[in-house]
């Protein structure tokens, strides 16, 4: 029996007998350091990491962008993105890229942050910071888990579902059920652009890529803030391969968790950019 | 020269922000203090800086951390329980090496304590105050004309070092009204090439951390930073010496005690008690070796502070046993009078001269 890659691989290097002629499909975006990721593997953060710098790539915004990179698996987000990027304390990423952007206010500013750093201990500094109407991008990555210290509860874990620090399966008697942070933020004057991606499947990572690039574009207009949140994935601690984990997403964290836009710009506002982006060309 | 004017401590320093280049400013109100976020949010907007009301203490750190992050000018200021509360911003703004400002109107405490004046926050300030291995350079007004003036050194001593600097002062430095000058001031120039501006294609991405993971680089990093506080150690002592050439005691006092001291002094000395002021103006780094010096001349030193005893315990280490060390001071934001200092002086002084 051989498997499904063995065939590909060898379909390919029967239509393919030298090197020049492979045809480039496609590479990694300039804007990525070019280096092994410390991720587990099947980690969503990677792929987040890379469809960021794809954005920022596209855009051409590399001179113009500064990331926060939060605590978490993710603390080391500025190894790997070829930007200008600054390290905040567990759960203050929105102060701190409150504090550049306001001083900076052409350039481009995100943070990336887990559900434990932007949903639980920095709940407060996110909350504001969209209230205020920052005109930043928040990247959300929800994976219903505290990854780097081993799988405890976050505030975003699923009821029954177990982790470290509920071994029995979340009681949402006792802790209460999972925190929906971009329904709770949407409803912010301050939030101009809300939307829930996942990266489980190549359709899923062609919308979180768009919903990015959407996310970068709207800080032109000075509106508001933008939160983009992932359901990411944490094979690891979830317990799960890889093609697990990304059923569980289809089939049990969605249920929590629905995918799609929760707020959208108004049809001017779109206009504007379009009309902007038009005569920048 | 610049006229005299009559202002408030906070507003005298307030103003000093703006005049010193202060490019943003994030706080949260609270007493005694408040007056410094009222004044700027209305000044900083006529000269096109930033002034913000944070959610908390520990968001105005944060945006601190950000501005300084960026390069710029980034200041803070609250009263104790406030800056409690920011000692996680401070350690990491130790930690990646950030200049800013932060400004401590002490109030007594513990706790919520009382929104009097006091000095119990030495220690804090002094020892670091968050976690790990760092020190801020701690600026000790005794006046108004101090608090403006501090501003401006603090900032310039803040980009020098790429360190935190704080200014110690108390409810009553603050709250008082003195004459102030502003005096002409010119902001040296400062290479902050390691600020996160944005990556142009000629330079290499900079990013703003106090993560190193690997024990052998935190170590590093860790001696790094301990060099650059030995060379404040050696370059930033600052202190006011009154009536010591002559002295055969010793009153050591900072900030408002060092003031009520001064008066305590002329009582003592018209008495024919000839007593002398070391008044520490840098608490960090500590007048250690001149407080040596005066040891081997003076028969008795008094440390007179706002606290249960601070301040002291540095006074000892730099005495080391030569001659006998006391402490008076008040708590719960109350003020000994002179008189009480010079009667508790006379007090030791016949004690120690009768054992």
């Amino acid at each position: 029996m051989q498997t499904e890659e063995q065939v590909l691989t060898d379909k390919i290097t029967a239509s393919c007998q030298t090197e020049d002629e492979y045809e480039l499909v496609y590479h990694k975006p300039a804007t990525l350091v070019d280096v092994s990721m410390h991720y587990c593997p099947g980690c969503a953060h990677s792929l987040v990491h890379k469809l960021i710098m794809e954005a920022v790539e596209e855009m051409g915004i590399q001179e113009r962008t500064i990331g926060v990179a939060p605590v978490g698996c993710s603390v080391f987000a500025y190894d790997y993105m070829d930007i200008d990027m600054q390290e905040a304390a567990h759960g203050r990423a929105c102060a701190v890229a409150t504090g550049i952007k306001r001083l900076m206010p052409d350039k481009y500013v995100f943070t990336y942050q887990g559900d434990g750093d932007l949903a639980a201990i920095g709940i407060a500094e996110t909350l504001h910071a969209i209230n205020r109407g920052e005109n930043i991008l928040i990247v959300f990555m929800n994976n219903a888990v505290y990854g780097m210290t081993s799988g405890q509860m976050a505030p975003t874990t699923l009821p029954g579902m177990h982790t470290t620090t509920s071994p029995d399966g979340r009681d949402v008697s006792f802790y209460g059920a999972p925190i929906k942070v971009s329904e709770l933020m949407a409803n912010l004057p301050g939030a101009f652009y809300v939307t829930r991606q996942a990266v489980n499947s190549a359709n899923a990572v062609r919308r979180t890529k768009k919903a990015l690039l959407n996310a970068f574009k709207y800080q032109q207009l000075h509106k508001g803030t933008c939160l983009v949140e992932i359901i990411g994935n944490c094979p690891s601690n979830w317990k799960m391969t890889p093609v697990e984990a990304s059923k569980f997403i289809d089939e049990e964290m969605i249920k929590t968790f629905p995918l799609g836009d929760i707020k959208v710009p108004a049809a001017g506002d779109i206009k504007t950019l379009q009309s902007n982006t038009h005569e920048q060309s | 020269m610049t006229a005299f004017k009559l202002m408030k401590g906070n507003e005298a320093m307030a103003e000093a922000a703006i005049l010193a280049g202060c490019d943003a400013y994030f706080g949260y109100p609270i007493t005694p203090q408040s007056e410094v976020l009222e004044y700027l949010a209305r000044e900083m907007p006529k000269h096109n800086r930033i002034v913000m009301q944070a959610e908390s203490e520990v968001a105005s750190i944060n945006m601190v951390y950000g501005a300084a992050g960026a390069g710029f000018r980034a200041m803070t200021s609250s009263s104790s329980p406030g800056i409690s509360l920011m000692q996680e911003g401070i350690s990491y703004i130790a930690g990646a090496e950030l200049p800013c400002l932060l400004v401590n109107v002490n109030r007594a405490g513990p706790g919520l304590g009382t929104i009097q004046p006091g000095q119990g926050d030495y220690f804090q300030s002094t020892k670091g105050g968050g976690h790990g291995d760092y020190r801020m350079i701690v600026l000790a007004p005794a006046s108004v004309q101090e608090m403006a003036d501090f501003v401006f050194l603090g900032f310039d001593l803040a980009d020098k070092y790429r360190n935190p600097v704080l200014i110690l002062s108390d409810g009553a430095i603050g709250q008082m009204m003195e004459k102030v000058q502003f005096k002409p001031y010119t902001r040296p120039v400062i290479d902050k090439s390691w600020a996160t501006t944005g990556k142009p294609g000629t330079r290499n991405r900079n990013y703003i951390t106090s993560l190193f993971i690997q024990p052998e680089k935190m170590e590093e990093h860790n001696l790094k930073l301990e060099a650059k506080f030995r060379a404040i150690r050696e370059n930033e002592v600052r202190f006011e010496e009154i009536n010591t050439s002559d002295a055969d005691y010793l009153f050591v006092a900072y900030g408002l005690s060092a003031r009520i001291c001064q008066k305590a002094m002329d009582i003592a000395r018209h008495k024919g008690i000839k007593i002398g002021l070391l008044r520490p103006v840098t608490l960090y780094p500590y007048p250690y070796h001149r407080l040596e010096e005066l040891a081997s001349q003076v028969k008795l030193i008094l440390s007179v502070e706002l606290n249960s005893g601070q301040m002291v315990e540095d006074v000892r280490l730099a005495v080391n046993g030569k001659v006998p060390v006391e402490f008076y001071g008040r708590m719960g934001g109350m003020m000994p009078t002179p008189e009480e200092i010079v009667h508790h002086a006379e007090t030791l002084i016949q004690y120690h001269h009768a054992n």
